[in-house]
């Protein structure tokens, strides 16, 4: 006779009155295929753990965003955060889609450059630039966002050296309301910085201003604030028109849209508290319609989104490597995965979901990562099924920043595979082993040798 | 190892302690485990039992039966001797 499938037992205590009417939200329904493909089958091919991104999904949240600003305004144009997520698969379905190239450091333009991405096509952001990497964007036509002001003097120094023209932007920063206040990056409106920024770069005729930026957060729960943050750069335009005569050719109204992750310490699930693209698309747009530009004269508008598209394309897979019994009675569970591999556990609660069916009997857990480190906590506390040893899980919306700030700590980065539109799995980067570790190590010769 | 006195346990695995006023859940193979200490079978006992009905390693029935009646344990509904 067949024996029985096995559940290993539990039992929990009952308490009555608790706190949150709500309850708590159990995640026991198992997801056992992603887009099409089977869990079991990417891991048995590819390992555990293992990072999966759909481009489908990719191609769907990009549409939606365009679809979403387009008919409220006339002329948008996204660009790919790179940072969010650098992989050359992952950034040239974006640009596949028609999204120009934002990136923040020299390596990151490099990379947009080797994909593809004419030079006139990237916009350079960020407080790191030399003037090494200045003159490459300059040659190549780039969009150079202006962070600080000794920036904008090396800028001047290069032009004058290349007699070269450059279209530059500023970034400004501002008070749109929300706290944080991100006033490290760019110039501020408030107190004039801005302001005077624009009026030295307008005094150098080789310096083009063509377009104002902002950044205003991340993962921002409302969407006025780039209502606030549209209305303050079309001021600024405005001024600049009424001063020089120098219509601003684009507002570049960055990123920070929110993902449908949790944020940790929420009282509610990300789903239902973040607004919609739509509701980010009619804060902004609206504004800058009604502000009063002439009809030949709407800048265009400029996103760079990356969280908000690309977070819900990406699913981290791995198993369980042991389960034990805490000191207080709590169940913890170990995973093959940690921060290592997950830097955003370390502000969202991830989802986390059973590759395989299970019972409907479910434990509070502690979910730890396979690190000797006392950090690695991938989730402080979640109901999930009785998982044992070898058990396959699914973590949830992991495409933004975790493949761009993973760690090369203990263990080794592991393979990422891409599903296309026909449910074929692609490697897309290969897993890490130990000669790639050694290959950048020297070892002096004198230590070489030794015995114990 | 033994079930305290008067720990009432349902078919649907409910457990009541007459004694704290707890009451507890438990899975139908948790239920089956209670059952058999109720029938006196000690822990070697119900791994083989366990080992032949369910697809599962006796290794593995031994490190989770050992975890449950930590549980138990913590929970006052066995003594804590062998």
């Amino acid at each position: 006779m067949a024996k029985l499938s096995y559940e290993r037992p539990v039992i929990q205590k009952l308490n009555t009155g608790s706190m949150n009417k709500f309850g708590t939200r159990t995640e026991y329904a198992p997801v056992s295929h992603i887009e099409g493909v089977a869990v079991k089958e990417i891991i048995a091919e590819y390992g555990s753990p293992v990072f999966v991104i759909s481009e489908p999904q990719i191609r769907k949240n990009y549409q939606n965003a365009v679809r979403a600003f387009k008919t409220r305004y006339p002329k948008v144009q996204f660009a790919w955060s790179y940072k969010t997520n650098y992989l050359n698969a992952v950034c040239k379905v974006f640009h596949q889609e028609g999204a120009w190239a934002e990136v923040v450091s020299i390596f990151e333009y490099k990379k947009a450059l080797g994909n593809g991405v004419p030079g006139n096509k990237i916009i350079f952001n960020g407080p790191d630039k030399s003037e090494e990497d200045l003159t490459i964007a300059i040659e190549n036509k780039s969009l150079i966002h202006i962070d600080h002001f000794d920036e904008l003097y090396m800028l001047i120094e290069v032009v004058q050296k290349l007699k070269q023209k450059a279209s530059v932007a500023i970034r400004v920063n501002m008070d749109t309301g929300v706290y944080p206040m991100w006033d490290r990056f760019g110039f501020n409106y408030e107190n004039g910085q801005a302001w005077n920024a624009i009026n030295k770069i307008m005094s150098h005729p080789e310096l083009e201003l063509n377009g104002l930026h902002c950044h205003i957060g991340t993962y921002m729960l409302t969407a006025s604030a780039y209502a606030t943050a549209a209305w303050k750069l079309c001021d600024l335009a405005v001024n600049v028109k009424a001063k020089w005569n120098k219509p601003i050719q684009y507002l570049d109204l960055g990123g920070g849209f929110a993902s449908a992750n949790t944020l940790k310490g929420s009282y509610l699930q990300g789903p239902d508290i973040i607004p919609s693209m739509e509701d980010y698309a009619e804060a902004i747009s609206s504004t800058i319609l009604n502000f009063g530009f002439k009809q030949n004269e709407l800048p265009t508008l400029f996103l760079e989104t990356g969280r908000a598209l690309i977070d819900d394309a990406g699913y981290l897979l791995g198993s369980v490597i042991a389960t034990k019994r805490l000191s207080d009675g709590r169940r913890a569970t170990i995973m093959d995965f940690g921060v290592n591999l997950l830097f955003t556990a370390f502000w969202y609660n991830h989802k986390i979901s059973p590759a395989q069916e299970f019972s409907h009997h479910t434990e509070d857990m502690v979910v730890y990562g396979p690190l000797c480190m006392n950090i690695d906590c991938i989730r402080e506390s979640v109901n999930l099924p009785l998982l044992s040893k070898g058990d396959q899980v699914v973590v949830h919306k992991v495409g933004a920043y975790n493949m761009t700030q993973w760690m090369q700590f203990i263990q080794m980065r592991p393979n990422v595979v891409m599903i296309d539109g026909q449910n074929k799995v692609h490697l897309i980067r290969h897993k890490e082993s130990l000669d790639t570790m050694l290959q950048y190590e020297h070892l002096p010769q004198h230590l070489e040798k030794f015995e114990l | 190892m033994q079930l305290n006195k008067n720990i009432a346990v349902s078919e649907n695995g409910f457990i009541f302690n007459p004694v704290s006023g707890d009451s507890f859940s438990t899975n139908p193979i948790g239920q089956e485990i209670i059952n058999l200490m109720k029938e006196q079978k000690d822990r070697k006992e119900i791994v083989k039992i366990l080992a032949e009905k369910y697809a599962t390693d006796a290794a593995i029935l031994e490190k989770d039966l050992a975890d449950f009646f930590q549980m138990l344990l913590s929970y006052q509904l066995i003594n804590g001797h062998e």
